[in-house]
């Protein structure tokens, strides 16, 4: 475990205290058995979610700005987000700060209007998905598995903005969250659109196109066969959760993918009761999904006997 | 020639709005940002035809895109770009000077964000019914209430839509900061 661990400043964000409840209570349960310590940044701002950039620009970043002033404030070596939208402001407004001298001059004159003041890269910025990967490891995690997901076909979803604009993981095809997902025993399925949008807030604008890239991605979760989508942001578990209903009746399909929090799953496999974890606020129910966790692991895929006429391959090494 | 055109013009302003703008100067026109974009077959332009409309000045004819609108914000344009042209912050760019003008799109959801950030502004921290109650009752009250009946329902039976807004307690200090940022973006223009 990190030595960073008593250094965590918790920034919880709006939905996960409105829409998104599950997530944060799964995530609470969660850092209590693994034994972080998350310190929530007193008195937190909204981080202007992407409306606040679309109508101000340095007021929207010296609102982010405030609460990197207040979480550094606090002592803190690492900023924790566990909704990407305020991973990314948090991040970007940190990055740019550091990049830009007009912009970083200008954001820390409005801060001490409110006596406040930023130094860019004091705080680590990290996405929780990150901060548990990372810091605590596979092997702690798979120590703490008390009930594999065994049998469970999980998409891991991980949408734009933990990997994009700018992160360490491969801002295309990042494997993180499946190699989590796979220490908790479940079974991930291939998931092209991985780290497709899931629309945003395009549901207020155009039902046309962000039903369409709803549907997409429950297609391709759906081709797969998998019976739920893992996420790690609120705003990717509403569009694709709550607006299910409305796909289906937009396009006649019959979407039925639960969509849950990987740190649901965390929870399930560390053996914490579905309640604890908020289980049931999601719109498509997981109940028939949870009832696919097996008491035995699945059997492994047998290899195709290659043909004895055909020309010799390659073997691969042991 | 191209010079003069670009004087202090329209092309010239965009790029200064955007941090780390002047990278479209050296925009390819090869079409990597459209051909990424999830709703690029929905915009009335694609980024790669919109920053040619830029670059000739067509101010008007940009700003009354649908295309800034149809952002989604997934930056997958902004990785692939092989010339690193920060394309997201300049549909934010875009999006700011159509409000600005008053020029803006009818998709635009102006209302909506403008609605979003008043309550940011009024209480520190956002509040989605307010919101969404608020942009409603300024459109189409009864269609939009009706549309929004199907999810809105299902989100309140299962807990998920707070009735009242959360508040910071600091508010003064908020206040203070926000009005200081307006303050200095006001005298840069």
């Amino acid at each position: 475990m990190s030595p960073a661990n008593d250094h965590y400043a918790y920034y919880p964000g709006c939905s996960i205290r409105s829409t998104s409840k599950a997530y944060e209570q799964s995530t609470m349960k969660v850092v209590e058995s693994l034994g972080m310590t998350f310190q929530e940044v007193e008195d937190w701002n909204c981080c202007g979610a992407t409306e606040y950039f679309s109508i101000n620009s340095l007021p929207a970043y010296s609102l982010v700005a405030r609460n990197l002033s207040l979480a550094a404030e606090q002592g803190a070596s690492d900023l924790v987000a566990p909704c990407s939208a305020c991973f990314l402001n948090l991040h970007k407004t940190d990055k740019y700060m550091g990049k830009y001298k007009d912009l970083n001059e200008d954001v820390n004159q409005a801060l001490a209007a409110g006596n406040l003041g930023y130094e860019p890269g004091s705080l680590q910025i990290r996405h929780l998905l990150d901060v548990i990967v990372e810091d605590i490891g596979f092997d702690t995690i798979a120590e703490k598995t008390e009930k594999p997901l065994w049998g469970l076909r999980v998409a891991p979803y991980y949408g734009c903005l933990i990997v994009r604009p700018d992160s360490k993981y491969n801002p295309e095809y990042p494997t993180h969250l499946d190699e989590l997902l796979r220490v908790l025993g479940a079974t991930v399925v291939d998931f092209p659109l991985k780290t497709h949008c899931c629309g945003g807030h395009m549901t207020q604008i155009s039902d046309e196109t962000a039903y369409e890239l709803i549907r997409r991605l429950l297609h391709n979760a759906d081709e797969y066969q998998a019976d739920a989508i893992a996420t790690i942001c609120p705003m990717c578990q509403m569009n694709l959760d709550v607006f299910q209903p409305q796909v289906n009746r937009m396009f006649k399909t019959d979407f039925d993918i639960p969509i849950l929090y990987f740190t649901q799953l965390m929870g399930l496999a560390f053996g914490i009761s579905e309640k604890e974890l908020g289980f049931g606020s999601e719109v498509v129910s997981a109940n028939a999904a949870l009832k696919k966790i097996a008491d035995e692991a699945p059997e492994k895929a047998k290899k195709a006997r290659r043909d004895k006429k055909a020309l010799p391959m390659p073997e691969s090494l042991p | 020639m191209q010079d003069n055109s670009r004087g202090s013009s329209f092309y010239k302003r965009v790029i200064e709005a955007t941090p780390g703008g002047e990278a479209l100067s050296l925009c390819l026109q090869c079409g990597t940002c459209g051909g990424s974009c999830p709703s690029g077959p929905d915009m009335d332009a694609t980024p790669r035809r919109l920053f040619a409309m830029i670059a000739a000045n067509m101010e008007d004819e940009v700003l009354g895109c649908n295309t800034p609108w149809y952002c989604v914000s997934c930056y997958y344009c902004t990785v692939r770009c092989p010339q690193e042209i920060p394309v997201t912050d300049l549909m934010y760019t875009l999006k700011r000077m159509a409000i600005a003008r008053g020029r803006y799109h009818k998709d635009a959801h102006v209302t909506f964000s403008s609605n979003f950030v008043d309550l940011v502004e009024k209480n520190g921290r956002s509040f989605e019914l307010g919101v969404m109650t608020r942009t409603m009752l300024a459109s189409h009250p009864i269609a939009s209430a009706l549309k929004a009946s199907g999810y809105g329902l299902s989100m309140m039976q299962k807990g998920r839509v707070s009735l009242t807004p959360e508040h910071i307690e600091n508010m003064p200090q908020l206040t203070a900061i926000l009005d200081e940022a307006k303050h200095i973006a006001s005298q840069k223009e």
